[in-house]
């Protein structure tokens, strides 16, 4: 399973196919179907403002369902792929040569699942693919867009190089790996958006080029299906569509009811339409709506200061993280060529194109951005307030929309990441640590809050950990395997939140006014559970599968054989899922324990509401089998194992990276369940002693905090979210506003001004003076001296005109007389 | 052919037609001098076309500039006439001393 850790630069060697489908060229009617039911709804909902739901679902519905098609095309194929394919090397080369070299930039929208064959000398390059992004059929036109110009130069000498060097990875991995997987290429189709005059036009700029007359820069919008894309659009629009339908009863008679639905759609389009983004600059649009679209229903109660404050704090705190996305996008862009094209800017880390140094600096930058967007340390303080938002709201954003944006990020550009940070063979790094830090610190968070919502928003910080953690350690498939069950139970947990909240007041306190609900919300407790067993990782629920394999995908336990050997990443991993289990125990036992400590008659939701439950129930107990070890439960795992691994990651050829997958792990499975267990338990013994002497009680006066004054310390650090907002707002903010902007002030009032004040000064005399000498006296004297002398000529010539025409007549001749006179005596 | 003959008649036309424009008061009049200024230089202008004809120089270019001066000389004719005319209806009189009207 895997291969040898490979050095920087290396050409990827899994082969590859082409996928090829009407649905793959159209995937843009996925994100397209929400963002007309959102034109619809703003123009039409206040129409129907009652039913304004059936619009977006609708919408929502046939994108899970144009999604789950594309899917279910996308692994059909794959499969098919692999039953037609031999082991066999030449059987290989001999169906690629049937099946076509192809280049996936179809440019032209009508490529009806035919990617066009390129028959343009590659076909002796064994099993190259060319996986380029768009405008490659322009190139080949002879319209050369500066996208793929430095990349196109000297393209044979590629192809030629890569397969010597293919031919003898792919080996290499036929008798290491035992059986490689033919991996599907990605389909990338490109528009013309706009496109400008270059700057800096000798950059990768060949001769023919300068001969046609300069370069122009292109911008392309497009769509990019692959099995990271896809993947996501079934999880957006899966999860999107429950939400829709449990908002129908959850904010049923809101007085923004079709305002609401309508940011709803936008948000699932948005994060469509950056899941789908064939090149950078899309993916900053749809990651700025997505921004906004979480600003406006974070803030959907607006009235309310503090609700409208958290949506600010949200949009500000993103607004952080933007500018390194920006600088980092720009600095791939020129590293890469002046291209914003995903897959050439992906070829160019592969392959080495661009520098080390460039990675480094642009993956750095785009840390930054994945910290807020993703709710990573240090930037994460915005999450938990975000839950100031209707809870499905919630729900999607920390399901499937907005958070997990940075995680597609970082996997969309990973092989800048893998490059950049020097992942493999490493036992630290930058990006893993911050994963780490946040499932960590996130899960300690989880502990102290009161309010069932918050607790869930650190479990998100801290799952999100988890997910940039594996990228951080190389393990692409397990973060983005982590994403796709994260969904499930999260949603699940989240929309549980909101069952419990419509039952309980409106209210999220778990001391106050919950407790003993089990048996009064049957539905709701069924499926609370089953999402807290998925996310503290018990066996057979979908969080095991998925953080089982972020740890193997460490490589820091003995045996395992991922990328590096990350021990410490490793360790912070277990304590973080072992926070997981413990706070989760602490919520289950405060909400449905014990005794009921409210003053209402809390019953199961609607059905819209308990359906939606059970079906992301039913998700979140089977979502993990997906990917299940393959040398487990022998030849079923050797079958059915790994599946989300074949299905969605993405295929070698030269824009992704070869990563060697981890070995599962029995022990460090039973480690990790044992950790979970084990502070599961603790937890519960304590919480039912705790409630043993008084369970109506909301407040102890005799809990480990009041007894133990290190416990007491850490109450106190965990209750202030580690200072981190008073370092924000007291500190950056008030050093900002206070010493600094006094500073500035007497900087302004004392230096700038008085440099403005004295320019000003003599630029006024300056001005005095000649305004007194030389306007008034030369300029305006000259113009009087004219006017006067004109004047005073008029006075004396007018005698001459007396009217008289005999005299004028005198005149004419005497003077032509003269002039006679003068010709004769001159000529 | 001399062509000084010719010269000293047009220049004794021309100061009788001067002398009439300064002495007369009678517009028409004043037109007429005119008129015999003007014949004064169509005589100079035939005569040196003829000369410069005998001189070997083919040209019949005094000729033209003669006739092109007949016509432009009736058309001024005409508008003096006009104006003759129009000063005689509004004061009853056609002497040019009276029209000093533009007097600065």
């Amino acid at each position: 399973m895997s291969l040898m850790s490979t050095p920087l630069f290396a050409a990827a060697a899994a082969e590859t196919f082409q996928p090829a489908s009407w649905l793959f060229d159209n995937v843009w009617i996925v994100p397209a179907l929400p963002a007309l039911s959102f034109a619809l709804i703003l123009l039409f909902g206040k129409n129907f403002a009652k039913h304004v739901h059936i619009l977006g679902i609708a919408a929502v519905a046939t994108g899970l369902l144009f999604s789950t098609v594309t899917a279910f095309a996308w692994i059909t194929q794959y499969e098919d792929e692999q039953s037609h394919h031999g082991p066999a090397e030449e059987d290989h080369s001999e169906e690629e040569g049937a099946g076509g070299f192809v280049t996936i930039a179809n440019a032209d929208e009508e490529g009806d699942g035919h990617a066009e064959e390129e028959s343009d000398g590659h076909d002796d390059s064994g099993g190259e693919i060319a996986a380029r992004g768009c405008n490659v059929e322009e190139n080949n036109h002879g319209r050369f867009g500066p996208e793929a110009a430095s990349q196109f130069i000297g393209e044979d000498e590629y192809a030629l190089t890569d397969a010597s060097e293919i031919a003898a990875t792919a080996e290499e991995g036929e008798e290491g790996g035992g059986g490689e997987h033919i991996k599907p290429a990605a389909v990338v189709n490109c528009l013309d958006w706009f496109e400008t005059g270059s700057f800096g036009s000798d950059i990768g700029a060949s001769g023919d080029e300068a001969a046609q007359g300069g370069r122009t820069l292109k911008f392309s919008i497009g769509t990019i299906a692959d099995g990271q894309s896809i993947m996501m659009l079934f999880v957006v629009t899966f999860i999107s569509l429950l939400v829709h339908v449990f908002s129908t009863e959850y904010v049923k008679g809101d007085r923004r009811y079709v305002h609401y639905y309508a940011f709803l759609s936008l948000f699932t389009a948005s994060m469509l339409f950056m899941v789908l983004s064939a090149t950078t600059l899309q993916l900053i649009v749809g990651w700025e709506l997505v921004g906004v679209c979480s600003f406006a229903l974070i803030g959907h109660w607006w009235e309310d200061q503090d609700n409208s404050n958290a949506a600010l704090k949200a949009f500000l705190t993103n607004r952080v993280g933007d500018i390194g996305l920006l600088i980092g996008m720009i600095v791939l862009f020129f590293g890469a060529g002046q291209t914003f094209d995903i897959m050439t800017i992906n070829h160019a880390a592969v392959t080495g194109g661009l520098s080390q140094t460039t990675m480094t600096v642009a993956s750095l930058c785009l840390l930054t951005a994945v910290m807020s967007k993703s709710g990573q340390f240090i930037l994460h303080t915005w999450l938990p307030d975000a839950m100031a938002g209707p809870t499905p709201v919630s729900a999607l954003i920390h399901a499937a929309t907005m958070v997990v944006a940075g995680i597609y990020m970082v996997g969309r550009l990973y092989p800048v990441f893998w490059n950049g940070l020097m992942i493999p063979g490493s036992s630290f790094n930058i990006l893993a640590f911050v994963g780490a830090l946040t499932v960590v610190g996130g899960g300690a968070l989880a502990f102290v809050q009161r309010d069932i919502k918050k607790v869930l928003a650190y479990s998100t910080v801290s799952q999100l950990g988890y997910m940039v953690l594996a990228l951080g350690v190389g393990a692409w498939t397990a973060a983005m395997f982590h994403l796709f069950t994260h969904a499930f139970f999260k949603a699940c947990l989240f929309l549980g939140a909101g069952a419990l909240s419509h039952a309980c007041h409106h209210s999220f306190d778990m001391k106050d006014e919950m407790g003993g609900l089990r048996k009064k919300m049957p539905i709701t407790y069924a499926t609370f559970l089953i999402g807290t067993f998925a996310l503290a990782g018990l066996f057979p629920f979908a969080g095991f599968w998925s953080k089982d394999e972020i740890l193997v995908g460490t490589g820091g336990f003995p045996g395992t054989d991922a990328n590096g050997t990350y021990t410490l990443l490793l360790i912070m991993g277990l304590i973080g899922a072992a926070m997981t289990a413990g706070y989760m125990t602490r919520a289950i036992w405060l909400i449905f324990f014990g005794e009921y400590r409210g003053h209402d008659h809390p019953h199961d939701p609607p059905r819209a509401m308990s359906w939606s439950l059970i079906i992301l129930a039913v998700f979140a107990t089977f979502a993990g089998f997906l990917n299940i070890p393959a040398d487990w439960f022998g030849p079923i795992g050797e079958r059915y194992g790994l599946k989300f691994e074949q299905w969605f990651e993405p295929g070698g050829g030269d824009v992704f990276p070869v990563i060697s997958h981890g070995d599962s792990n029995l022990l460090l499975a039973i480690l990790a369940t044992l950790a979970a267990v084990g502070s599961a338990y603790v937890v519960w013994t304590y919480y039912q002693r705790l409630y043993a002497k008084n369970p109506a009680a909301t407040e102890y006066s005799d809990g480990i905090r009041t007894k133990n004054s290190f416990a007491s310390a850490g109450y106190t650090l965990l209750e202030n979210k580690y200072y981190l907002d008073h370092l924000y707002t007291g500190i950056i903010t008030g050093f900002t506003k206070g010493p600094l902007a006094r500073a500035a002030y007497w900087v302004n009032q004392n230096v700038i001004d008085e440099v403005i004040d004295t320019a000003g000064r003599t630029a006024t005399s300056a001005g005095r003076f000649v305004y007194k000498f030389i306007d008034q006296g030369t300029i305006d004297g000259a113009v009087n001296l004219s006017g006067n002398s004109s004047s005073d000529a008029g006075q004396v010539l007018r005698r001459l005109q007396s009217g008289s025409i005999r005299q004028y007549a005198s005149l004419m001749f005497g003077a032509a007389t003269v002039l006679a006179a003068v010709f004769i005596v001159a000529v | 052919m001399l062509l000084n003959q010719y010269l000293l008649l047009a220049a004794a036309l021309f100061c009788i037609g001067v002398y009439g424009v300064l002495t007369r008061k009678n517009g028409v009049m004043v037109l007429m001098s005119i008129e015999l200024i003007l014949n004064a230089v169509n005589i100079n202008m035939v005569a040196f076309g003829v000369h410069n004809a005998e001189a070997g120089a083919a040209s019949v270019g005094g000729a033209v500039f003669a006739l092109f001066i007949i016509a432009v000389a009736a058309a001024e004719v005409g508008v003096g006439l006009a104006i003759v005319l129009l000063i005689y209806r509004n004061r009853r009189s056609i002497n040019v001393a009276d029209a000093s009207l533009m007097k600065g």
